[in-house]
């Protein structure tokens, strides 16, 4: 139950952009969100899509992986929606019925808005599947560096996120392990009113905070045995290495957005 | 022989309790030796592992580890010296996979990655975990994550290795190989290795060189194995177990069958039970 808790779980692979560098994924999704904004009619949504669609086939994994990924998010994505379908009150009139006042702005906001989200979502699953968590941490590290001057500790910070994703996996399966022993002792996880159900995973979050407690105290006297002691001596064993084809990742993407600004002088 | 730790007069209570956890603890542990702890529950013997690596600073009393008092200036020096290796498995495994982890020591210590790439090589053929220099923690055996928390203790180059109930959390297999392993390593280590091990393993303790007991806070006991276990009714007064050879040898005893004094393994005694029945 808790696999499908994670969106956009990593997928092992071997393609051309899971070889990328963490950083170049990190920075295009990123600036991914800020240029699909360029796009201002259906030639500009429709490239975007196209350039996310052969993203999405150079990873190899198939669309239905992505697809799924989007599951969880729908609800968020339909209340977006709705929202723009309901409050844009502008253009012509199509549906009035009682305080409902539905007008083609609306439906064409709601459209728009939608799509956007799909493609950034999209967009950003493909760092998340592709990259080792591991990875993306490492990368976050390497671009923040900079502000290590005004005083972010960068270093602590992705040493703590790699803590924190090395933990998941064994908190997990103690939080299994508790919910066994719990069940062998009557508790139903999956059954009963809302209420009920919040309240049967009581007796499990306890246990599982208590015991995360108890880790935390013990990996930290193992962390100081081992001489950590924090600051800027550290060297790291872990490297990024910059390869041509990210090089390439950059230039490509750089056409794209020069070819969807492009667009908005087309119609 | 030199000693290599020496206390005097150390005494430790945890800040928020009134009974100090070790009380007026003295003695010297000699380079090169191997010192087997025992004692129940809640005596004190992780505390006495924790002040020897300065995880805790004695209240009173001082610690010396190869001539280095225990201070907070020294505390670096300290922890270069003493490698420890604790007992739950996942609690000690801070990198994200085993190359990782057995490089967090070099990492903090700013070794330079060259030179961290071969250490940390050397370490894990040292404990036969090379081909799994690339996996997560999740996909080993708890056995396979202590050789990998044995490995990062090695790549520091350490001199005194503190195994606190190391195989506690173990199978049966995987203790036993454990501690085959840290008798290769002492094999071949010599006196530059001083193996310091906690544990309730009466198979562990059996092959030190010196038993010592601990007893709600005070060093009760100090010798050798063999007459540390010989000694049913003073294991048994201080909360331990007895070996199963002497429980064996008392109830002969009782019986009116004449037993050999001095210790003896499980294999010892059957060889010696086959022998005077064979005689007979
Ligand atoms: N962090 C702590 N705070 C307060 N008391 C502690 C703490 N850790 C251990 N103790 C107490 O100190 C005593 C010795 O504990 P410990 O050294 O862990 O024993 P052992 O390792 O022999 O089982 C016990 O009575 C224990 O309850
Ligand atoms: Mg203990």
């Amino acid at each position: 139950m808790f696999s499908n808790m994670i969106i956009g779980r990593y997928m092992p692979g071997d393609s051309w952009i899971h070889r990328l560098d963490a950083r170049t994924k990190l920075v295009l999704s990123i600036a991914f969100i800020f240029v699909v904004f360029f796009a201002n009619n259906v030639i500009g949504y429709a490239l975007a899509g196209a350039f996310t669609l052969l993203a999405i086939m150079m990873t190899g994994l198939g669309v239905g992986v992505f697809l799924r990924g989007l599951r969880p998010l729908v609800l968020l994505m339909l209340i977006t929606t709705l929202l723009q379908l309901f409050f844009v009150q502008t253009g012509d009139v199509l549906v009035h019925w009682a305080f409902i006042k539905i007008t083609t702005d609306g439906v064409i906001n709601s459209v728009i808005v939608f799509v956007r989200f799909m493609l950034i979502i999209m967009f950003s699953t493909i760092l998340t599947l592709t990259t080792q968590p591991l990875a993306v941490a490492d990368g976050m590290e390497s671009l923040l560096k900079p502000f290590k001057k005004f005083g972010l500790p960068v270093s602590e910070l992705a040493l703590m996120l790699s803590i924190a994703l090395r933990f998941v996996p064994t908190l997990m399966d103690e939080a299994q392990s508790i919910m066994n022993a719990q069940r062998a002792r009557g508790v139903r996880f999956n059954e009963g009113s809302l209420m009920a159900r919040i309240k049967s995973f009581v007796p499990l979050l306890i246990p599982l905070f208590v015991n995360a407690i108890k880790r935390a105290i013990e990996l930290g006297d193992a962390m100081e045995a081992r001489g950590y002691r924090g600051g800027d001596q550290r060297t790291k064993y872990r490297v990024l290495t910059w390869h041509t084809r990210d090089t390439i990742a950059i230039i490509g993407f750089v056409i794209f957005t020069v070819a969807l600004i492009a667009t908005r002088w087309i119609m | 022989m030199t000693p290599i730790i020496s206390l005097s007069h150390v005494t430790y209570a945890y800040p928020n309790s009134d009974v100090p956890a070790l009380r007026d603890l003295s003695l010297t542990i000699n380079k090169g030796e191997w010192v087997a702890i025992i004692g129940h529950n809640g005596s004190g013997k992780s505390t006495f592992a924790k002040l020897l690596n300065y995880l805790l600073a004695p209240d009173e009393g001082e610690i010396t580890v190869n001539d280095v008092v225990a201070t907070e200036e020294n505390m670096w020096t300290i922890r270069d010296m003493v490698g420890m290796v604790f007992q739950n498995p996942d609690n000690q495994f801070v990198g994200a996979t085993v190359a990782d982890d057995v490089a967090f020591g070099m990492e903090n210590r700013g070794v330079p990655r060259d030179e961290m790439i071969t250490r940390v090589d050397a370490a894990l053929e040292e404990v036969q975990m090379m081909p799994f220099a690339d996996r997560e923690p999740a996909r080993l055996s708890g056995g396979q994550k202590q050789r990998v928390a044995i490995a990062s203790v090695l790549a520091l180059q350490p001199k005194i290795l503190i195994l606190d109930e190391a195989t506690a959390m173990l199978d049966p297999t995987g203790r036993r190989e454990m501690i085959a392993l840290v008798h290769e390593l002492k094999a071949h280590m010599g006196d530059d290795l001083t193996v310091i091990s906690i544990t309730h393993d009466i198979d562990e303790a059996a092959s030190a060189d010196r038993v010592m007991v601990i007893n709600d806070g005070e060093l009760v006991e100090t010798g050798l194995p063999a007459e540390v276990f010989a000694n049913a009714d003073q294991l048994r007064r201080f909360g331990l177990a007895v070996p199963f050879a002497e429980q064996l040898k008392e109830q002969l005893r009782l019986r009116g069958i004449e037993v050999p004094n001095e210790y003896l393994t499980t294999e010892g005694l059957v060889t010696w039970l086959w022998q005077s029945i064979s005689t007979k």
